[in-house]
């Protein structure tokens, strides 16, 4: 029981990573209707310019403050972009995405090297119910929760969030009243950004970060948000926290290579459930 | 308040307004009336600057506001913020005035405005477009799909406000005798082209008007014309002609 309680524990460490790449996701996806396939490169870049700047002597929390505000930018110049000129198609941006994302492996490789990457991560442990665990995992776990409590404040309660739950409602309207759609697209592109660098830099003190991680990110990321439909954040972290738990159960009493297929299998799984579950419905009021 | 000129817009090849022209003065209220697919919504959505006019101009003096055909509310939200979002350009998110306009709406606020009934959405509509403080409200099909009463009623609270703060209003409408009874001045479009104007009862007493709109006594004779709905259709271009 102590063993599944710490495999558990690491596994949500891990999910609560997937679930603010999928919040990524969602956010962009709401106000632009674009899955932005770049958002593993936002956690990569937030990662690995997180381990550059500690090297160089900065301070924790400040580097890691400095990675964030990178990963934002990066998402903003990746958001530019992909719906910049106004009436792209939401599929055109798509592989505008896809393909910045793996170009982007050629910059990632010339600035930081070919090398997976890893810092230090918060030392000591935390003893939470019995469970020993590292102190980085409930670092993790409060941030995200943090995050999730922000942005569920930002998108309720002021008037920005507002706009830009407007667009993603009826963006003809949101024209209407004079909201700049395409602005608030370059907002959640942004907001993107800082939810995909905040993964990265929460994740690379677990497991080392090379250049084409995003993949594996960004595959774990979708799948969560996909399961919200891709419009729902806390649809998504309850994805992402059963794909975390999944991975890790796997890895620890079976094996590693295993975790990702398994992980995905059950995410499936629990899809196909839920879409014979609303057909159901569909049927009983019809 | 607003004059355009000679305005053509274009989607693509197909011309959906070729060379507009109309005015409406200061606390004015002005109807434009004409079958579907005629070019009123476009003309709308080039005065309110979602299109880009291939020819001619406008001049607006103030901020314009436009109550959308079909609502168009930010459904999933509530009232209360589907007010607040229509003052995104103005200065002012108090959304006092609209519920002293409208009560109803007040205790309706926490609800979301796709859930309301057909008249409390437009109610919502024009209170959104209100809240932006226009110097003109562009109306899209006010009575669309609406039960005469609500209609009278709304059109009443727009005429009363127009007279009272000098808000100009421009009320596009299917439903020419309603659009005539409250309206001093109309213009009619088919075809993407102004093809009669004048004082309303002067247009209610032409007798091509009231066979075309609104249902006179030549109705067996001439049939009420139905344009396609896409736009620079060629809908309804004969008795328009007579019209003029």
């Amino acid at each position: 029981m102590r063993l599944f309680l710490q495999y558990a524990s690491s596994g949500i460490a891990t999910g609560c990573t997937f679930a603010l790449v999928a919040t990524g996701f969602v956010a962009i996806y709401r106000v632009t209707r674009v899955v932005n396939f770049a958002q593993g490169t936002f956690a990569v870049v937030g990662g690995m310019t997180a381990f550059t700047l500690l090297g160089h002597g900065l301070p924790h929390f400040l580097a890691e403050a400095l990675a964030v505000v990178t990963a934002a930018l990066v998402g903003l110049l990746v958001g530019a972009a992909a719906i910049g000129k106004r009436g792209t198609p939401p599929l055109a941006s798509l592989i505008i995405t896809l393909g910045i994302g793996i170009g982007t492996y050629a910059v990632l490789i010339l600035v930081f090297g070919d090398q997976p990457v890893s810092f230090e991560e918060l030392k000591g442990t935390a003893t939470i119910a019995g469970v020993t665990m590292p102190l980085q995992f409930a670092l993790v776990v409060v941030v995200t929760a943090t995050c999730f409590a922000a942005l569920t404040l930002f998108f309720n309660w002021t008037y920005l969030g507002k706009a830009l739950t407007a667009c993603s409602s009826n963006p003809h309207a949101a024209r209407l009243v004079g909201i700049d759609t395409t602005r608030m697209g370059l907002v959640s592109f942004a907001l993107g950004g800082v939810l995909g660098g905040l993964a990265g830099v929460l994740l690379t003190p677990l497991q080392p970060v090379s250049f084409d991680s995003d993949v594996g990110l960004a595959i774990n990321g979708f799948a969560a948000a996909v399961f919200g439909g891709i419009l729902r954040p806390v649809t998504a972290l309850v994805g992402a926290l059963v794909l975390g738990a999944a991975e890790a159960l796997v890895a620890g009493y079976w094996r590693a290579s295993f975790q990702s297929g398994v992980a995905l299998a059950v995410m499936l799984a629990l899809m196909v459930w839920q879409a014979s579950r609303r057909q159901i419905v569909e049927e009983g009021t019809a | 308040m607003l004059e355009v000129r000679d305005l053509v817009v274009r989607y693509g090849q197909a011309t959906a307004l070729d060379g507009v022209s109309l005015k409406v003065g200061r606390g004015e209220m002005v109807a434009l009336i004409g079958p579907n697919g005629a070019g009123k919504t476009t003309l709308l959505n080039a005065i309110s600057g979602l299109l880009k006019p291939a020819r001619g101009d406008y001049r607006l003096h103030g901020r314009v506001a436009q109550v959308p055909e079909g609502r168009q509310l930010f459904s999933d939200m509530t009232v209360d913020d589907n007010l607040r979002l229509g003052a995104w350009k103005a200065p002012n998110r108090d959304c006092r005035r609209v519920y002293d306009l409208f009560p109803p709406l007040l205790s309706l606020r926490r609800r979301r405005a796709g859930t309301l009934s057909g008249g409390e959405q437009q109610m919502v509509a024009v209170g959104r477009a209100l809240m932006a403080q226009p110097d003109l409200l562009a109306v899209d099909e006010l009575s669309l799909g609406l039960a005469p009463m609500i209609v009278d009623n709304l059109a009443e609270h727009v005429r009363r406000l127009s007279h009272d703060t000098g808000m100009a209003v421009l009320l596009v409408e299917q439903n020419a005798r309603l659009a005539l009874d409250l309206c001093r001045r109309a213009y009619v479009l088919e075809a993407g082209k102004i093809v009669a104007s004048g004082p309303s009862p002067d247009l209610a007493q032409s007798a091509a008007m009231r066979a075309a709109y609104l249902g006179g006594a030549m109705d067996e004779v001439l049939p009420v014309p139905r344009g396609p709905t896409k736009p620079a259709s060629s809908g309804g271009k004969d008795t328009g002609k007579e019209a003029s």
